[in-house]
């Protein structure tokens, strides 16, 4: 083989790996990601029973109901629209009504929102940013204030100062 | 005064670094052998400066000195000393310092260990190492300074993060950027290289050891870091494709690749112009991560402080070293000499193949990890990119490399014999043929996936041990012969087949556990029992245990099996005061290496029971385990090196010995 044909065949061999990886890439990007929604959206855009959606927003005060199983329902709002969760399994450590929440899942055909997933980070000053940044553009937050208007009569979680 | 003495040896050796960036560099330039040797004092000097300054952080945590911000935001005093010390770099500006300590320890190490070196590539290196270490102390301390002071000072802190108050957080951070950083010095290497214009075997002999070290540090650190959080969280997931375990895996990746290709570069000369960039890669996917870490545009566990200048500073440094490097890159590449030829189906071919996969594997990642956020910038559209996008990418990509992997030690360099290799893989592909079988018939050929990821598991697991086991030659000559053939066998090869091996073992657990993981979520009262995977688990007692800095409720289970109590199980909430929190204590019982795993929920309402979540794990330690034989790879292989890089140098003494001049040749 010449050094010319050599050449070829590694370029040759090169197109064939990075081209099926774009291919594998962009099939998994328009079929695999989730979008962020707030409960506003959800309510005026009905997606698909198979589009992932992720929602995010704060746990409305007082909705948190356990039915005596694992199963657990709770309503996410922006202070404009909330929407229904239902969620099967543990919740996480930090998460607490009227903080902020992301669920991950799938709305389902009763208007149901079915969370396979729910984060709630590990940090107690912590806002999923998503959550931040659309409640910033309708002016309920400000940088360095928080939540210019509470849902409801929230306590703040925030320590200050001297412990016990 | 501790606290100033800290503040003021970081801008010394920010001061020291600018030198140490500009004189090697223009000793080299002139030939002037006093001036490179700057680089040298500086270097070493740097390191005990910024030693300094960390030993002096560590005192005011350990002291519990509320009067500096940095220890009241992160620090109690009822925190266990051991948090004390570890909580030093449980935050921004503290894990920046160790970031940095890293960095110049890594520079004061090439200072004193590259006497062999030629003095203008040492004095070149060490400048480039200078000006990435002069960047981020300067990002320190016009950013993020941890010294700064709080007047008046408060009585109590606000106590680290729970998550954060474990072993892990002494263990992983370091680990993780002993392995990001050390990539700096093939980086700095490069740099050099491309500054001097001149590229050999022989660079790559020097920088394979660094490169090495990183590795098997950033392996361990990556590691560490998925079993902490597997034990930590209580979500019983060993890798979540956060963004920010993207940020570590993609350097491990690039790196992985640039110690394949530097192999090829030192055997065979071939592959240069592809090393260098390689290197320059992986160190800029190392300071990336870094950017994503310590930015905080992205939400994630590890995101501390969200602080826009902050991220702007780092972004700037990511630009400027990366766009200068690539720049350089594209100035100087063309000079460099082609190397050796071989032909495709070759050792060399093997390792391009590899390196191909790797880093096109790593380009997945990449898009995956920086997707979202280039989505948000410019369609101001917001979407995740999690678990599904890379199953579906880095999944299909790794199956040909990992089935390649036995290969690539049994084929010659320059040509190699491919039919040849598959027939000495024969027991390999027998193995693998029996694990197919095996697993069709356990699960009645149900699980096709599944089977074909134990056959490829045993593949590797049996293809590794096989280039070893011809080597020593155990059937052409008998056992006794072939055990002492086995001892004499160069530890590099030991080197490759273990880490070959402990990608096979972690395979194998990987596959086994997310085939074969049952899981169970149920409502529990204590003195009721749950059933999983042929286990009985009995909810026995729930408790009030109380910590020195929290509360907590320890629920204890027993594991039975037909009866038989095997193990007891304890696992906890606890609640941290001073911060408002709870944490999930899971409670793990290991039999050989699967494990049992138990966290808690929340008590329902009347607090008579506790929702449970229950998982059988089989295998999952072995994902793991793997890790460390791959690290083990590292360490032999690196005992290797260190004997073969002596040889030339006792060559090169004997040679100066006769010619009078102890001066190194290649310095001019």
């Amino acid at each position: 083989m010449t050094r010319k044909a050599k050449r070829l065949y590694s370029i040759g061999a090169m197109f064939v790996v990075v081209g099926g990886a774009m291919a594998l890439v962009l099939t998994a990007l328009s079929s695999s990601v989730a979008y962020f929604q707030s409960p506003t959206d959800l309510v005026k855009n009905v997606p698909g029973p198979a589009q992932r959606i992720r929602l995010g927003g704060l746990v409305e005060d007082g909705s948190v109901k356990r039915d005596g199983s694992s199963e657990i329902f709770f309503r996410v709002t922006d202070t404009v629209d909330s929407v229904p969760v239902s969620y099967t399994g543990i919740l996480p450590d930090l998460f607490r009504e009227g903080q902020g929440v992301i669920a991950e899942g799938t709305l389902g055909p009763d208007r149901v929102f079915l969370a396979d997933t729910v984060l709630a980070k590990h940090d107690e000053t912590y806002m999923p940013k998503e959550v931040v940044d659309d409640l910033k553009a309708r002016g309920l937050w400000e940088d360095g204030k928080g939540l210019v208007k509470k849902p409801e009569e929230t306590v703040s979680a925030t320590p200050v100062g001297a412990g016990s | 005064m501790i606290v100033e003495i800290g503040h003021f040896a970081l801008v010394l050796a920010l001061s020291v670094a600018l030198f140490q960036s500009v004189l090697p560099l223009v000793g080299a330039r002139q030939g002037d052998q006093r001036l490179m040797e700057t680089g040298t004092i500086a270097a070493t000097g740097g390191f005990v400066l910024i030693a300094i300054a960390f030993s002096a952080l560590v005192t005011a945590n350990v002291t519990s000195d509320f009067s500096v911000l940095n220890v009241f935001e992160n620090s109690n005093s009822a925190k266990p000393m051991l948090y004390k010390v570890t909580g030093v770099w449980g935050n921004h500006e503290g894990s920046m310092l160790l970031w940095v300590l890293i960095l110049a320890f890594f520079g004061s190490l090439v200072a004193l260990f590259g006497r062999d070196l030629p003095a203008t590539l040492k004095a070149n290196v060490l400048a480039v190492q200078a000006w990435i270490l002069a960047a981020f102390l300067l990002f320190i301390l016009l950013t993020s300074n941890p010294f700064q002071r709080l007047d008046p000072a408060p009585m109590e802190g606000q106590d680290l993060n729970p998550v954060l108050q474990d072993i892990g957080l002494a263990i992983h951070p370091p680990l993780l950027y002993l392995g990001y950083v050390g990539f700096s010095v093939a980086f700095s290497f490069a740099i050099a290289a491309l500054i001097d214009g001149r590229i050999d075997a022989a660079w790559a002999r020097w920088v394979r050891p660094w490169t090495l070290i990183a590795w098997i540090f950033l392996t361990l650190g990556i590691s560490m870091g998925s079993y902490w959080a597997y034990y930590e969280l209580g979500w019983g997931g060993w890798w979540f494709w956060d963004p920010v375990e993207n940020a570590s895996f993609m350097p491990w990746l690039a790196g992985t690749a640039l110690l394949h290709s530097a192999l090829v570069m030192e055997k065979r000369s071939a592959l240069k112009i592809w090393t260098i960039l390689l290197a320059i890669l992986t160190f800029s996917l190392s300071l990336l991560g870094t950017f994503l870490v310590r930015s905080g545009v992205l939400t994630s566990v590890h995101a501390f402080a969200t602080d826009p200048t902050r991220g702007i500073f780092i972004l700037c440094i990511l630009c400027l070293f990366i766009g200068g490097a690539l720049f350089l890159f594209a100035l100087r590449a063309s000079s460099l000499e082609g190397g050796g030829l071989f032909a495709p189906i070759s050792r060399e071919g093997a390792l391009v193949f590899n390196n191909l996969f790797l880093t096109t594997a790593a380009a997945t990642v990449l898009v995956g990890t920086l997707y979202p956020l280039v989505l948000e910038v410019l369609a101001d559209k917001k979407i995740s990119v999690g678990a599904p996008f890379f199953d579906l990418t880095f999944g299909p990509l790794m199956v040909p490399l990992l089935f390649a992997v036995p290969f690539g030690p049994l084929l010659g360099w320059k040509r190699g014999d491919l039919l040849g290799a598959a027939q000495r893989l024969y027991f390999a592909a027998g193995c693998a043929l029996a694990a197919l079988i095996g697993v069709l018939a356990y699960t009645g050929g149900t699980r096709i996936l599944t089977a074909f990821g134990f056959a490829l598991a045993f593949w590797l697991l049996a293809g590794s041990l096989t280039d070893l086991f011809l080597k020593a030659a155990f059937l052409r000559t008998g056992w006794r012969t072939g055990l002492s053939r086995l001892v004499g066998l160069p530890r590099s090869t030991f080197g490759t087949t273990l880490a070959h091996f402990g990608l096979g073992v972690t395979l194998l657990g990987i596959v086994s556990v997310s085939s074969f993981e049952e899981e169970l979520i149920t409502t529990m009262a204590p003195g009721q029992t749950a059933e999983i995977a042929g286990y009985t688990l009995t909810f026995d007692s729930i408790a009030q245990r109380d910590g020195p800095n929290f509360e907590a409720q320890a629920a204890q289970f027993s594991i039975r099996r037909g009866g038989v109590e095997l193990a007891e199980i304890d696992t906890s909430k606890r609640f941290f005061p001073v911060r408002q929190m709870t944490t999930t204590e899971s409670g793990i019982w290991t039999h050989w290496f699967s494990q049992l795993y138990v966290s808690l929920g929340d008590p329902s309402e009347d607090r008579q029971s506790i929702v449970v979540r229950i998982w059988s794990k089989p295998l999952v330690t072995l994902i793991w385990i793997g890790t460390i034989f791959m690290g083990l790879g590292g360490v032999f292989s690196l005992a290797d090196r260190r004997l073969r890089v002596g040889a030339p140098a006792r060559n090169k003494g004997k040679g100066a010995g006769t010619g009078g001049s102890p001066a190194v040749g290649a310095g001019a």
